[in-house]
């Protein structure tokens, strides 16, 4: 039932078939929300299959926007402990709530900011055994919080995801970030987001029904897969603690 | 067509003229610069390695992928890079573009990748991507190391320009180019650019760069702003696929030449075919109905052959338009008439009518609103 719910997702994205090696190494994900329809769902479904119990994956979260016990109790609900993957050495927290890169010269000194926050990852991955170094998964939640840490400089962040972004072709991890679709005015030609896709291999869109609002489904996915030229969509419905993902006109209640 | 920009790549530059250079432009609603720039890539290599060009040595310069994306994507190709790597050099703006692992290196943090000496014979990492100066002349002296001085040439590829025009302004990216264009020992050049990424002004000073600018376009375009409905998904599917690709070429002469393709991209490659009539691209897209909403080919010419009423028909006979109050006998001869002419050219059409009931009035000069009683 559980496995089934999530089968369109997992299906879009090519966890259906094996998990191991982790089928998005090398790949760069971006998730992007609107506050209507939140893409979280998105990042803790990720999590919780790269942490599976039959994979020897590992993820380094880097949260701005919560602390580590939010992510505890979601990932609770979802059946998998954190705590004990922490202690296990699969799951690594950067909690970068209280980062504030230094101002002035964009924050360029080696003690400090996002330079820092990289040499922090490259050096979990270099500590990591050499099995699990192919299997490292990424996860920035999200990205919009982490421009405001850089004091508003997008470029900035945009230089540290291409340093992540050498990480993925270095090590073949796999790199998920998590964006909010409509912070960005159309006037600033809405660059970022524009970036993002272009530097994303797959690109997932958290979108409410064009229709309006609706009681049963809660937003439509679309995933856009670009290294098999697939793209799919397909409505969603999160629930306590599973998501349903169906086709339109599919909804099993 | 694509062909005819290989051959201007290949055939390089002519003694004392700009060396041809080519603008790969896309957007996002058709992402495929990247697997034309592959293809015009391999194919320009393999040429230089076949002795076929001017130009003796290839220069890439890879800001957004990994040098050993590209020598695994020429390993893929059959070109072997352990025995030609007496012609390809690697600038690698990649890797540590702004030597920040440069500098976590010097305070202690940091361990250098081991497995990056492999392949170091082919690459070498660049990282002062800020200063435009410096990697013009890093890319010149990789290229003489290449090939020797003298009047020797070689080609450059860049992608793509628009990491160049995040660290750079405007005009220090455009007199790197400008100087590279006209540089004696270039043969060569070619670059990729996402068009949506910056101003149009931006991208004019790029197309007035180069003497051919090859740009991907979706098949289908999206109406803007709207949210991601169905129907709009089924063009991002369709569009996922495929696109039109136009190419302007700038002639020695001033002309200016356009053509279109259609590009369609496979897990094996990326093929261009002849640009399919918008009719045949219209049908896939209708939906699945019970009844016709269109006309087969044979219908279609059928339909253009019919002589309407009112048409002039200009052929010398008297004109003999139906105006609704022919007498019996009349209309007997006009049949007559007719059914000889049809004899006559075969292919013409004609409007067979036939009345759906006698509930239908027939025309005539009955007015049919005489009982309203006004």
């Amino acid at each position: 039932m559980n496995q089934r719910s999530s089968n369109l997702l997992d299906e879009a994205l090519g966890l259906d078939q094996a998990i191991e090696p982790w089928p998005l190494r090398g790949r760069v994900v971006a998730i992007e929300d609107r506050v209507e329809t939140s893409g979280s769902f998105v990042l803790h479904h990720l999590l919780k299959r790269s942490l599976s119990p039959n994979s020897s994956n590992v993820s380094i979260f880097i949260a701005f926007s919560q602390p580590f016990s939010h992510y505890d109790r979601v990932l609770r609900k979802l059946g998998c402990n954190l705590v004990s993957q922490r202690d296990n050495g699969r799951f690594f927290f950067f909690d970068m709530l209280k980062l504030q890169c230094p101002v002035g010269d964009e924050g360029i000194t080696p003690g400090g900011g996002l330079i820092a926050l990289y040499g922090k990852i490259h050096k979990t991955i270099s500590a990591l055994p050499e099995i699990s170094q192919k299997n490292v998964s990424i996860i920035i939640d999200d990205l919009s919080l982490m421009e405001v840490a850089a004091n508003g400089s997008s470029d900035y962040v945009l230089d540290f995801l291409h340093y992540c972004r050498t990480l993925t072709s270095e090590f073949d991890c796999s790199l998920i970030t998590l964006n909010h679709e409509d912070i960005y005015s159309i006037e600033d030609g809405s660059t970022f987001l524009l970036q993002m896709a272009y530097l994303a291999d797959i690109l997932i869109k958290a979108e409410p029904l064009a229709t309006g609002l609706a009681a049963d489904v809660h937003g439509q996915l679309t995933v856009s897969n670009k290294g098999r030229n697939k793209a799919s969509n397909f409505h969603f419905k999160v629930k306590e603690n599973v998501v349903e993902c169906f086709y339109p006109g599919r909804s099993r209640d | 067509m694509a062909k005819s920009i290989f051959i201007a790549l290949r055939e390089g530059a002519l003694e004392g003229e700009l060396a041809p250079a080519l603008t790969i432009k896309d957007s996002v609603a058709s992402p495929f610069g990247f697997q034309v720039f592959d293809h015009v890539l391999c194919q320009l290599f393999s040429s230089i390695l076949a002795g076929k060009s001017p130009s003796r040595g290839l220069i890439v310069v890879s800001f957004s992928r990994s040098p050993s994306f590209y020598l695994e994507l020429l390993k893929s190709k059959g070109i072997s890079v352990a025995s030609s790597d007496k012609r390809i050099q690697i600038l690698d703006c990649y890797n540590d573009p702004l030597g920040w692992k440069d500098q976590l290196v010097e305070s202690g943090n940091f361990r250098a990748p081991s497995h990056e000496a492999l392949i170091s014979s082919v690459v070498t990492v660049f990282r002062e991507v800020k200063h435009m100066d410096k990697l013009f002349n890093s890319i010149i002296e990789l290229g003489r190391g290449l090939v020797g001085g003298g009047k020797i040439r070689f080609s450059i590829a860049i992608d793509s320009v628009d990491e160049m025009l995040r660290r750079a302004s405007v005009s220090s990216v455009a007199r790197l180019l400008s100087n590279l264009r006209s540089h004696d020992q270039i043969s060569s050049i070619f670059w990729l650019l996402h068009s949506d990424l910056h101003k149009a002004r931006v991208t004019a000073v790029l197309e007035y760069l180069s003497s051919m600018v090859a740009s991907l376009e979706p098949s289908h375009q999206l109406a803007n702003g709207q949210r991601g409905d169905l129907e709009n998904f089924s063009l991002i599917e369709h569009n996922s696929k495929k696109g039109k690709f136009h190419v302007r070429f700038k002639k020695r002469n001033g002309r200016v030449r356009m053509m279109s393709e259609e590009v369609h991209i496979e897990q094996s490659g990326i093929n261009f075919t002849p640009l399919s009539s918008e009719g045949a691209i219209n049908q896939g897209l209708v939906p699945k109905v019970q009844f016709n909403l269109q006309l087969s080919e044979k219908e279609r010419i059928d339909k253009a052959n019919v002589v309407l009423p009112f048409e002039h028909q200009g052929n010398g006979k008297p004109l003999q338009i139906y105006d609704g109050r022919r007498s019996l006998v009349d209309s007997k001869h006009v049949d007559a008439v007719e059914n000889v002419e049809t004899n006559e050219d075969g292919g013409r059409g004609e409007i067979i009518y036939y009345r759906d009931s006698d509930d239908e009035m027939p025309d005539s000069d009955e007015d049919p609103d005489d009982d309203l009683d006004i």
